[in-house]
């Protein structure tokens, strides 16, 4: 119970932890979405032969453990670092970097499969009908929403639940780079076991949330 | 409207389709014929520039379609139902009027259309319904009404009838002959019905393993077929 309280209470370190996390995550889906939507679309087109290579790689960065991006972006992004110039490691936008690594695979592995699993007569009558190249790609994209979507929030999960990749290129700085899923690592840590199941369950009850919201947009109402 | 020279289409190892030489006059109605896997469907997917062919070429008023510049432009001038249409999700509407959006029409153009389409099709009171609430006979004719609305020069019609009842087959047959006296719209209608052929059709042609057998005027083919294959096909048809 106190748990709760302190959660609810409004602590405004808190809350600043709770924004943060939205706003990484948030931005990293959106960022994924973008890019993914539209890639997985169009190797979902592709004849399957042809994406071999790029769906291998693909699936494979599905599965990537997060302490293994949170590497690959701290050497990007560390002073000797391709990218150590900008200055950007322990910043926020390190942290977005590593969970938009981190959903891109996932959104656009999925978006892929569901394209490609989509019935070829939908294309084929898009087709005939006269459509031409980017308007047979949106049909088919309104066509397997439903499944788009799917993907879009398991790549939300991944962000939002990850905890490896922030904790090593956003350092877990206390009102800076500290989010929920870092804070309920150091609380635990602390032994503030009531701290961490507040955190655990704001977590939960933010996922919730957002699922409600994507379902919604997936439309699930033909039936 | 179309010629075909040589034309050929091979699926792995199987030949599926060739026709040596074949043509299909414009501004008549062509009724394709033959035994299921006759490769019918396959003709008219091929003119429909949905298949390349393996071998051999189409003509499309002359134009070989294979060097034509703008696939997109040309199969535009056509309209096809398949043998199993699909329609998209959303409204009865949403389909219909799908093939005039692509095309950039305005938007109280393609209302005026649509609704038009409907009404002659006896859909109008389903403008608002969910294509994926129709029955089989709705949707065959909501498919048809999708192609119909584009007015386009070639129609073509894959077994477009074969689920709808007596009414409404001669309502679709009358708006077919009506499409191609009207507009003078090209149409290749693929029917396993030998009285919908000879009601409906100009010229048809008789095809079997890929090839064709025999074609020619409807009346002459029906009446004096010079096949023992084609004879035995009408026979075969004449019992249903
Ligand atoms: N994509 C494909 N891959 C492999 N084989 C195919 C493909 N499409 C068609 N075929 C084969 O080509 C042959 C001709 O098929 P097609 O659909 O043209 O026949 P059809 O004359 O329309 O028959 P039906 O009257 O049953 O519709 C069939 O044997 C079919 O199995
Ligand atoms: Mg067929």
């Amino acid at each position: 119970m106190q748990a709760f309280n302190l959660v609810i209470g409004r602590d405004p370190a808190l809350m600043q932890i709770i924004r943060l996390s939205l706003q990484v995550s948030g931005l990293a889906v959106c960022l994924a979405a973008l890019a993914g939507i539209p890639l997985g679309t169009w190797l979902g087109l592709r004849p399957a032969r042809q994406v071999r290579w790029p769906a291998l790689f693909i699936y494979t960065f599905m599965g990537l453990p997060p302490v293994l991006v949170g590497l690959l972006v701290y050497l990007l992004l560390s002073s000797q670092g391709l990218l150590g110039v900008l200055n950007l490691l322990f910043s926020p936008t390190a942290m977005v970097i590593a969970q938009t690594v981190l959903a891109l695979p996932i959104v656009t592995g999925l978006t892929m499969v569901a394209v490609r699993g989509k019935d070829r007569e939908i294309r084929d009558t898009a087709v005939s009908l006269g459509a031409g190249g980017w308007q047979v790609a949106l049909t088919v994209v309104r066509e397997t929403r439903v499944a788009i979507v799917g993907a879009v929030v398991a790549g939300a999960g991944r962000a939002l639940a990850e905890v490896g990749a922030v904790m090593m290129v956003g350092g877990n700085i206390e009102g800076k780079t500290r989010v929920m899923t870092t804070a309920i690592v150091l609380e635990t840590r602390r032994g503030n076991f009531e701290m961490a199941i507040g955190l655990g369950l704001v977590l939960l009850a933010l996922a919730f949330v957002i699922n409600a919201l994507l379902y919604r947009l997936q439309g699930v109402n033909a039936d | 409207m179309f010629a075909l020279e040589g034309l050929a289409k091979t699926y792995g190892a199987r030949e599926v389709l060739r026709v040596e030489e074949l043509s299909f006059p414009a501004g008549l109605i062509h009724g394709l014929m033959g035994p299921s896997g006759a490769g019918k469907s396959t003709l008219l997917r091929l003119l429909n520039l949905l298949e390349t062919p393996t071998a051999g070429r189409i003509l499309y008023r002359g134009l070989d379609v294979g060097r034509y510049g703008s696939r997109l432009e040309l199969r535009r001038r056509m309209a096809m139902v398949f043998q199993k249409p699909v329609l998209f999700d959303g409204t009865v509407f949403d389909n219909v009027a799908y093939g005039l959006k692509v095309r950039g029409l305005r938007n109280p153009v393609v209302r005026e259309k649509v609704t038009d389409t409907l009404r002659a099709v006896g859909l109008e009171y389903l403008e608002k319904a969910q294509a994926r609430t129709l029955s089989g006979g709705e949707a065959q004719r909501v498919a048809l009404a999708r192609a119909l609305v584009i007015e386009p020069d070639v129609l073509l019609l894959d077994e477009p009838t074969s689920n709808l009842d007596p009414h409404n087959v001669a309502l679709l047959e009358d708006l077919i002959r009506g499409t191609n006296g009207g507009r003078g719209s090209t149409v290749i209608l693929v029917t396993h019905n030998v009285f919908q052929a000879e009601r409906l059709t100009d010229r048809v042609v008789f095809m079997c393993d890929g090839r064709v057998v025999e074609e020619g005027p409807t009346a002459e083919v029906f009446t004096s077929p010079r096949e023992e294959r084609t004879r035995a096909f009408i026979r075969g048809d004449m019992v249903y």
